[in-house]
């Protein structure tokens, strides 16, 4: 363990953590665009400088690591100056169309520039003209709005294991790409999407169907593999907009393709909206209750004709536990019988 | 999993999802965890990034064998070869854990002979591993006390599936590598609550929490806790039903949110097995394919929306929560239940999913700490037997519930259908990472739909060159059973003679041609291997 001072607030951390992951654990505020508790430190977007007793210029945080005795300052006029100019800087060359992104609300770069007061700039100068042309049903990249901080390109190789995406080009010219410019064809997990600090990866699904005013967050486990991820779904007026994943669940924010893109089968049109009884080969719109004392009384007559046995349930490994348990006793003790499985199996 | 509860006591996965991270060794068999798992293997991944060493047996080039420090490519359906030929060599080289085998474990030394005849060698010939790789998969796995075993349906769908399954475990017995933190035996549940039906008891033979049918004190518990009779005959299986309704047994049946035409073997089977009920209803979201053969349709609400729990792979239960209104006048599965079991005579007296919930942890000691106060943030896994049990990260820590786990000496056995002249490839079906299951959700998802929406046929270089099959084009599978014309993919991911195709696609359903023979002790169907012919259009 070394112990250290932070604001002059002393903290105890092991050995190998960062001045940045210090002092987000003692609850001091350093911001930071590049960095991310996932990832491994880049010092590419130079926002988390702080000033160290004994070195001659701010060094980056997030590839400090913390030493016995340092003495640091997250705060000072000249740190402030240097954050200010760097956000400038990057917002000089970066769409300012907050009105229409689909990330305001959630965009670390804007919650900065809201931070910092910026409205204007001092760098005018020319700006990176890219087309969106990504044949991709999943992700939106809006590569102007990208500021190169990486993070997309390091979860994409160092927690996903793809390398979809790489920094291509140099200088001004630089931008993230895919092998030989492609259209994105990956995963399509969406942990790059998650990560991104702005508005250059967003889900093609969100356009303009919400992003906070008037959206509820449900957090709840998804629907599909048994893995059991935690998930939180945005609705705005009884649809589901956006889906998402906190970093304290059990999969810390990650999710797949089907968790994280593969919401709508929810409010299709192909949904089944009421109960349906075959008359002469072909289904008929009925009322529950009919349907239901339909099912009662022929599983009444099967029974009391040719036992309980003569009558089977299959329950599902999508229903709740709740449902399954009340499934098994409705065969069980109300019919008799215990012919009732599901597709474990399948 | 019946296989794996006779041996260890539970038929779960022994360790927390947690706990792969802190593995030396993981040894993935029968897995594609980077499409069926994603997220597990995110966790796999970064283990790899601290060190751990993977091994990956698979009949395909599946993407984790990217991480793998060896890749088996095993012939589909060899996995008890494989696994003997393991056995043997940690024995041969004296990695056993003696203490463990001596403390823990029973029939060690009738099981030692078994494996005799287990050379590398041997193993080769069966498995077409290299033997070298056989040794050093077996160096490392029995070499690590920190090990873990991972496997899915690769493993269990096979008529040899139980087997299999005890292969595994003999293998984990033999080097202690279970009850203890970070090293376990791990089966990946498929679906999101397969462990909570399970647990649930929609299964055949047992009552909630695994408590068998046919003991005569477990049921007058039950009848107790119920207030009415019950039958004391274990009753049939998914597959048992359908062969019963085939042969006019079955006069009504009631199927809620499953899909039986695309997810059972030989589908003529299954819709003969319908088309003979009286009486059938499905309880669905949508108008599967086996509701087009119902009486009755219920049309149900979705996972977003009702309340209620799930139980994930590492047994631990969490909450669902209604997000949106369901559609029109569908109803949650549960007030549907209740409902049609008042009307039926027998009324439940359940009036929220929470007050259910609390009657199963009043019948099975495992969940009674569980509530949905407590894991209104985060999830608990069973056992957690009071409200002050944190819950249980890995299984057998205390040791095992049926006191010493038992060495069981498996043989392999090809498979029930091996190729010939007529029918020479071998199908191995499977999923991918885009679609679910029978594809009733995903394949209604646009973008999904989109980017893997067509049924595809995996097939090597080296068959579509002698086949005259090119990339992307008609071909014509033909089992015993049926025949489908699907996409050809020629892809370096199968070896020559096996092709592999998805289940989820009903236009070209995988379950036309696979072979509906049964594990004979857990019924599951042999998916994983069966004889086709392949035939361009």
């Amino acid at each position: 363990m070394v112990t250290l001072k932070i604001n002059n607030i002393e903290a105890v951390v092991p050995e190998g953590t960062t001045v940045l992951e210090a002092a987000r654990k003692a609850g001091i505020y350093i911001p930071a665009l590049c960095q991310h508790p996932k990832l491994t430190p880049f010092g590419g977007c130079r926002l988390c400088l702080v000033e160290i007793k004994g070195m001659p210029r701010p060094v980056t945080s997030c590839t400090t690591p913390a030493a016995e005795g340092m003495e640091v300052a997250t705060t000072s006029p000249v740190i402030e100056r240097l954050r200010r100019t760097v956000l400038e800087l990057i917002l000089s060359d970066h769409p300012n169309d907050c009105m229409v992104c689909e990330q305001a609300g959630s965009c670390t770069l804007q919650e900065l520039a809201y931070e910092y007061g910026i409205r204007e700039n001092r760098f005018e100068g020319e700006r990176r003209k890219y087309a969106r042309k990504d044949g991709n049903p999943f992700i939106e990249r809006d590569l102007e709005k990208c500021i190169m901080c990486g993070r997309c390109v390091k979860i994409c190789d160092e927690v996903q294991g793809v390398e979809a995406i790489e920094f291509g080009y140099r200088g001004f010219d630089a931008k993230i790409c895919t092998p030989f410019e492609e259209d994105l064809d990956c995963e399509f997990c969406g942990q790059c999407v998650s990560v991104c600090p702005t508005g250059a990866l967003t889900g093609k699904l969100w356009s303009k169907k919400g992003r906070q005013l008037g959206v509820r967050e449900v957090d709840s486990t998804c629907p599909y593999c048994g893995t059991g991820c935690m998930l939180t779904y945005h609705v705005k007026d009884n649809e589901i907009v956006r889906v998402t994943s906190k970093e304290d669940g059990l999969n810390e924010g990650l999710l797949c393709v089907k968790g994280r893109f593969a919401y709508k089968y929810v409010n299709s049109p192909d949904r089944l909206r009421k109960p349906l009884i075959k008359k002469d080969g072909v289904f008929v719109e009925t009322s529950w209750d009919d349907a239901l004392d339909l099912i009662a009384d022929k599983l009444k007559e099967v029974k009391a004709e040719h036992g309980p046995d003569a009558i089977a349930g299959l329950s599902s490994a999508r229903c709740t536990n709740e449902e399954n348990y009340a499934f098994q006793k409705f065969i069980r003790a109300a019919i008799g019988t215990n012919n009732v499985d599901h597709c474990a199996r399948l | 999993m019946a296989g794996l509860a006779a041996i260890f006591g539970s038929g779960a996965m022994t360790n927390s999802l947690r706990e792969i991270e802190g593995m030396e060794v993981i040894f993935i068999i029968g897995s594609n965890t980077k499409e069926t798992h994603p997220v597990i293997a995110n966790r796999m991944i970064r283990a790899f990034r601290k060190g751990a060493k993977i091994i990956v047996a698979d009949p395909r080039k599946i993407p984790m064998v990217k991480f793998s420090e060896l890749f088996l490519r095993m012939r589909p359906g060899t996995d008890i070869a494989l696994l003997n030929g393991m056995a043997h060599v940690i024995v041969r080289d004296g990695l056993q854990n003696d203490e463990f085998i001596a403390d823990k474990t029973e029939g060690y030394e009738a099981w030692k002979k078994s494996l005799e005849t287990y050379t590398p060698e041997y193993a080769e010939t069966i498995t077409g591993i290299p033997k070298d790789d056989i040794v050093s998969a077996a160096r490392l796995y029995g070499g690590s006390r920190r090990a873990g075993i991972f496997y899915t349906m690769g493993i269990t769908q096979h008529a040899c599936g139980t087997d299999n399954v005890r292969a595994i475990a003999n293998l984990a017995t033999l080097t202690g590598n279970i009850g203890r933190e970070f090293t376990g035996v791990n089966p990946l549940r498929g679906q999101n609550n397969v462990q909570g039906a399970s647990d649930a008891a929609c299964l055949p033979n047992v009552y909630p929490g695994y408590q068998k049918v046919d003991l005569p004190e477990v049921r007058e518990k039950f009848e107790k806790a119920w207030g009415t009779a019950l039958s004391p005959k274990a009753g049939l299986t998914a597959t048992e039903m359908m062969n019963a309704a085939v042969e006019g047994k079955i006069k009504a049946m009631y199927i809620m949110g499953e899909n039986p035409i695309l997810t059972d073997p030989n589908m003529h089977h299954t819709v003969k097995a319908l088309e003979n009920i009286d009486f059938v209803v499905v309880q669905d979201i949508f108008l599967t394919e086996t509701a087009r053969y119902a009486d009755v349709v219920l049309p149900a609400a979705c996972a977003a929306e009702k309340d209620g729990t799930f139980s994930n792979t590492e047994r631990r239960v969490q909450r669902v929560r209604k997000a949106v209104e369901p559609p029109g006048e569908s109803r949650d599965d549960l007030s549907v239940i209740l409902e049609l079991a008042g009307r039926i005579g027998y009324d439940m007296n359940f009036t929220t999913p929470a007050e259910v919930l609390a009657e199963f942890g009043r019948v099975w000691p495992a969940l009674a700490g569980i509530d949905y106060h407590r894991i209104a943030q985060r999830g608990l896994q069973w056992p957690c037997p009071t409200r002050e049990h944190p819950g249980t990260e890995y299984l057998y820590k205390d040791g095992f519930p049926k006191g010493k786990v038992p060495f069981t000496p498996v043989s392999y056995i090809p498979a029930a259908e091996v190729p010939n002249a007529e029918f020479p490839f071998v199908l191995t079906t499977g999923r991918n990472l885009f679609q679910y299951h029978s594809g009733t959700m995903t394949r209604k998802v646009v973008p999904i739909e989109e980017h893997a929406g067509t049924p595809y046929v995996e097939i090597s270089r080296a068959d579509a060159d002698r086949l005259k099959i090119k990339h992307d084009e008609m071909v014509k599978i033909r089992s015993r059973r049926g025949q489908i014309e699907v996409r050809a993919r020629v892809t370096s991911r199968v070896s020559e003679g096996i092709i592999f195709i998805p289940m989820h696609y009903h236009e070209a359903a995988a379950n036309m041609l696979t072979n509906d023979v049964l594990d004979p002790v857990v019924k599951i169907p042999e998916y994983k291997v069966c004889a086709v012919a392949i035939e361009s259009v």
